[in-house]
């Protein structure tokens, strides 16, 4: 029986086939050389699309009158003008939407009486656009910064809210269990096991939070203001100045590209022990 | 230092958990508990560490706790309950910090913990680099560091594959032998009972009960060698539990 003998080795005169492989796929990755590359190729067809003449300069100026544009702003020093008051208006409405929701958020995760009287609400108010309540907001603050400030605030705390109380909802029992089996003091549960276990879940919340942001900024300085790139934006469309209005467009896109950066990073600091 | 149970028992809504359980852990014993899935071994031990209230009877310390305890009743977690954020290290202080013991003394606990249990090159490693039985390693060398007179162990061996629990089974009967822990120790593996146990209480089904108690007076130390005795006190443990286990196999199937 030299046949048994061989082993694993297939067995002559019968067909003979590979197992086909079928477990591929379904797996994208990321690739900032392509991400990179796509961007560049869009812009130099659009640029091409301009010079040859196939896109009207009426419709859509070319990049390079874009950057044109970008480089006059920042000649003429509005740039900065613009661009620091819309960052005060972020900055200020975002940090302080953000620190009053988390604390919120907090508190609906740890009090019976805060979840009781305030959860139902948070749901109800969250689906209010917030730009809805800018004209109130000027009736109560004035045309000035304050109302400005006051939408974004408003439009920031909710998401911060619901992010905050559903990460404390998520923090793995067991852990908390353990805390108090070791006699931890509720100060440190709360802040050792409860706040780091929901901090993936706050992070995501100010990155939506952030998005929320820059929409309600620039609607609130399309509706009152005289400086600001929503201000500027609106100006320029009024103007029929295209070029600028895409400029206007690219600060904002960069902006919000800068945001999410700095969440990315913050996430990387303090998420470090996620596999 | 003596934690007993007098005259248990817990219901939860209307399904009763456990019934007139009486049992007492000290004097530097092992007192194993098994039984059946769902008959109220974690229950118990919830509420031997103060985590539950029982709605019969009571759960009574005797004595004061030896000088220098921290925190006299200490679990030990069959999931390992590591803070995924800290270090080894790091988890280890989770549970010195409240203690106000001054960076010097907190230093020289967590150098001891780690020495015992070996873990001095995993000081700055995070768990989810960590096998399983390290994990729970570092939980016993978190759960040494409050110098506990009774420790609570739920499992802490079924979340890992046989080799690794043997390999921790001689840790703990090394650990035993050095410092003479008074340990409460539940599992459904009778193997870790024979092993481990001084005495050993075999509940019911639910409501659980206690069905028998055996005592198991060959030295821990021996234990390894002696197998076959262990195989024949297993095999009769297996005999009370047999029924009780096949009874609730389709109690829970019936409850779906
Ligand atoms: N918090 C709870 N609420 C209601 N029922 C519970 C709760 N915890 C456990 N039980 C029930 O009590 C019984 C005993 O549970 P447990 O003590 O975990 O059993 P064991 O650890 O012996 O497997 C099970 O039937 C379980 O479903
Ligand atoms: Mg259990």
């Amino acid at each position: 029986m030299p046949d048994e003998a061989s082993g694993p080795a297939p067995a002559r005169a019968v067909a003979v086939r590979e197992v086909p492989f079928r477990g591929g796929g379904f797996r994208p990755r990321t690739n900032s050389y392509v991400s990179w590359a796509v961007f560049a190729g869009l812009i130099l067809l659009w640029e091409a699309g301009s010079r040859l003449g196939l896109i009207s300069p009426i419709a859509l100026p070319a990049p390079s009158q874009v950057l044109g544009a970008l480089v006059d702003l920042a000649r003429t020093g509005m740039l900065w003008k613009n661009l620091s008051v819309s960052l005060m208006r972020l900055g200020t409405g975002w940090v302080l939407g953000s620190i009053l929701g988390i604390a919120v958020g907090l508190a609906i995760g740890l009090f019976t009486i805060a979840r009781a009287a305030l959860m139902q609400l948070t749901s109800a108010l969250f689906a209010v656009p917030k730009i809805a309540l800018l004209p109130l907001f000027i009736v109560w603050f004035g045309i000035g910064e304050s109302s400005k400030i006051a939408t974004i605030l408003f439009g920031t705390f909710f998401p911060a809210v619901i992010a905050t109380y559903s990460g404390v909802d998520n923090v793995d029992r067991n852990l908390i269990r353990m805390g108090q089996s070791f006699g931890l003091s509720w100060g440190s549960i709360v802040r050792k096991i409860i706040l780091p276990g929901a901090l993936p879940a706050i992070l995501s919340g100010l990155r939506i939070s952030s998005a929320i942001a820059i929409v309600l900024l620039v609607a609130a300085e399309m509706i009152g203001a005289q400086y600001g790139i929503g201000a500027y934006i609106l100006q320029a469309g009024s103007l029929f100045a295209i070029d600028q209005l895409i400029a206007g467009v690219t600060i904002l896109a960069v902006l919000g590209l800068l945001i999410s950066w700095v969440i990315a990073r913050a996430e990387r600091r303090f998420l470090d022990w996620r596999s | 230092m003596r934690l007993l149970a007098d005259r248990v028992g817990h219901r939860y809504g209307t399904t009763e958990v456990l019934r007139d359980i009486g049992i007492a852990i000290g004097g530097g014993e092992i007192v194993c508990i098994v039984g059946p899935s769902g008959c109220g071994k974690s229950t118990l031990l919830r509420m031997l560490g103060g985590l539950e209230q029982a709605s019969e009877g009571r759960v009574l310390l005797e004595g004061e706790p030896p000088a220098g305890s921290l925190n006299p009743i200490t679990y030990i977690f069959q999931d390992f309950a590591l803070l995924p954020w800290r270090t080894v290290e790091g988890n280890i202080r989770l549970v010195l910090e409240d203690h106000k013991l001054g960076a010097t003394a907190m230093r020289a606990i967590v150098d001891d913990v780690l020495e015992r249990t070996r873990l001095k090159d995993f000081r700055a490693a995070l768990p989810r680099q960590l096998s399983g039985g390290m994990k729970q390693r570092v939980a016993i060398a978190r759960a040494l560091a409050v110098r506990p007179a009774v420790m609570l162990m739920d499992e802490p061996l079924s979340a890992l594959d046989a080799q690794t629990r043997e390999l921790l089974m001689d840790d703990l009967v090394e650990l035993w032998t050095r410092e003479r822990f008074s340990a409460c120790y539940v599992t459904h593996n009778l193997a870790e009972a024979v092993r481990l146990g001084h005495r050993v209480h075999v509940l019911s089904r639910r409501p659980g009960r206690i069905r028998e108690t055996v005592e198991i007076d060959m030295p821990l130390a021996e234990r390894a060698e002696r197998a076959a005795e262990l195989e024949a006190m297993q095999r009769h443990i297996w005999l009370v539990m047999r029924e009780e286990a096949r009874a609730a196999d389709r109690e829970l199937a019936d409850a779906g």
